[in-house]
């Protein structure tokens, strides 16, 4: 999985900043996964390992482990493309519940 | 070395000399001999820079912002719907602190289509962010756009320089042609402290939260604020060099002045006419020519006022279901204050109608006759 060890800046005043809108790692911190309405559920009994997934994923939001797809649910906003595209149809998507 | 030449031209000598490195622009009537000639100096090796066609205004603004992100002088022009074209990439290039110097030719808005000057094209961006400076001058055009590039790399804002389509963009004037190695000493190469390049990977104008854009805002503000006493400073570190002073006003006759015409781009220099004439038959006139409206020159406008009796406000421009957007300014810079003068608001020269010396005596006529300004804007030359 992805390595999140950056940590959130936040600037105490308007001194200590620079001028120039610059990145300062704020997407390591926004989880956008929770903008997620639907969410991917891979049924790993059916999946022939292909990858197409992964490949699709817009995000990109899934990983390969040990040649497994898992997807990365802090970030997986819920597209199902991954689902539309699987060739074994191993992917559900979910409704969420929170 | 003084060559005639028209406004347009000095605006590319000014960004010659300022030895632009990227220069991305579309042409439009009246501006295109701006690019036409930058587009040679590129060719024939007089300018070492960057030439980028683009297909639209957005685009070369867009450009623009690339080249200054990654650390070049970046220079472009435009004109009216040109410049409308362009909105949305301005406040990505004040918001985003990429210090563009542009020329505007003042044109009319269409429609009825025009290729004729008013400000409303410059006016309509007033709040973008970026510093305007009215010119009344092919001289004040070169002049200016060199000043122009040391103000906004101090500051990193991006600024305009605006000149009257036709009463300047296409009048040949003489100009004198700073020298090169003086130029240079002026305005040292573009250095920013932050910029995009390979050895410091970095995201520019990324997705910024409610906990620091509100900051960044306020950083462009107070950096605005310090551009009145940097532009006087530098245009004084100019004069000392070239000869020529350049500030945020230019007044004319204003010290002993009862009345006041109060002007900006070429109908400044028509009214110095106005006045002379005006004080032959016994009335103390004078002229302040605003040369800088972003950032508004407030304290200056109030020091030279407060003095007079009335002030006329000789609009080129209307905030439609306001005023003239000049009187506006100069009525704001004085309220509040104590023993201002009434200030008088006319509207002129819409679409390129010409502002004549009689222009100016008849605002001259209209204000003296009365004690107390009309709220509603006075039309001066329209046929109504």
């Amino acid at each position: 999985m992805k390595e999140k060890k950056a940590k959130k800046i936040v600037f105490k005043s308007a001194g200590e900043m620079p001028t120039m809108v610059i990145s300062i790692g704020s997407q390591t911190h926004n989880l956008t996964g929770a903008w997620r309405n639907i969410r991917p559920e891979i049924d790993l009994s059916k999946c022939l390992k292909c990858g197409i997934c992964w490949k699709f994923c817009p995000e990109p939001s899934i990983d390969i482990v040990d040649e497994w797809p898992v997807v990365d649910y802090d970030y997986c906003k819920g597209c199902g493309i991954c689902a539309e595209e699987c060739p074994a149809k191993c992917i559900v998507m979910v409704e969420e519940r929170r | 070395m003084k060559k005639v030449m028209m406004g347009n031209h000095a605006l590319s000598y000014g960004a010659m000399l300022s030895r632009s490195q990227v220069i991305a622009a579309y042409p439009i009537t009246p501006q295109t001999q701006v690019v036409e000639l930058l587009s040679e100096m590129c060719a024939d090796g007089t300018l070492d820079a960057q030439f980028i066609k683009v297909e639209s205004e957005h685009s070369a603004m867009a450009s623009c912002i690339g080249a200054s992100v990654a650390g070049a002088r970046a220079f472009t022009a435009t004109s009216a719907q040109g410049l409308a074209l362009m909105h949305e990439m301005l406040h990505w290039a004040s918001g985003g602190r990429h210090p563009i110097v542009m020329g505007n030719v003042n044109r009319s808005m269409a429609p009825g289509w025009s290729i004729w000057t008013d400000q409303n094209d410059s006016l309509s961006q007033r709040d973008t962010g970026w510093m305007q400076y009215y010119c009344s001058s092919n001289q004040e055009v070169l002049d200016t756009v060199i000043q122009a590039f040391k103000v906004s790399e101090a500051l990193m804002i991006p600024a305009m320089v605006v000149l009257d389509a036709f009463a300047l963009s296409h009048t040949y004037e003489v100009v004198d042609i700073p020298d090169q190695a003086v130029v240079d000493k002026y305005l040292p190469p573009f250095k920013p402290e932050i910029r995009l390049t390979p050895s410091d990977p970095r995201a520019f104008g990324g997705l910024t939260g409610s906990e620091h854009y509100f900051e960044l805002r306020y950083k462009l503000q107070k950096d605005m604020e310090k551009a009145p006493a940097l532009i006087e400073e530098t245009g004084r570190e100019y004069e000392k060099l070239f000869g020529r002073t350049l500030g945020l006003v230019d007044p004319y006759r204003c010290d002993d002045a009862e009345f006041v015409f109060v002007t900006s781009g070429t109908a400044g220099f028509t009214a110095r006419v106005a006045v002379d004439d005006l004080r032959k038959s016994g009335v103390k006139a004078g002229n302040l020519r605003i040369k800088v409206f972003r950032p508004f020159p407030f304290v200056k406008v109030r020091e030279i006022l407060q003095k007079v009796r009335k002030a006329a406000v000789v609009d080129r421009n209307c905030s439609y279901g306001a005023h003239g957007i000049f009187y506006q300014e100069v009525k704001s810079a004085l309220y509040g204050e104590a023993g201002m003068p009434p200030v008088f608001g006319y509207v002129t020269g819409l679409g390129g109608r010409d502002i004549t010396v009689d222009s100016f005596k008849e605002v001259a006529a209209h204000a003296l006759a009365k004690d107390k300004a009309d709220e509603e804007i006075v039309w001066i030359g329209v046929k109504k």
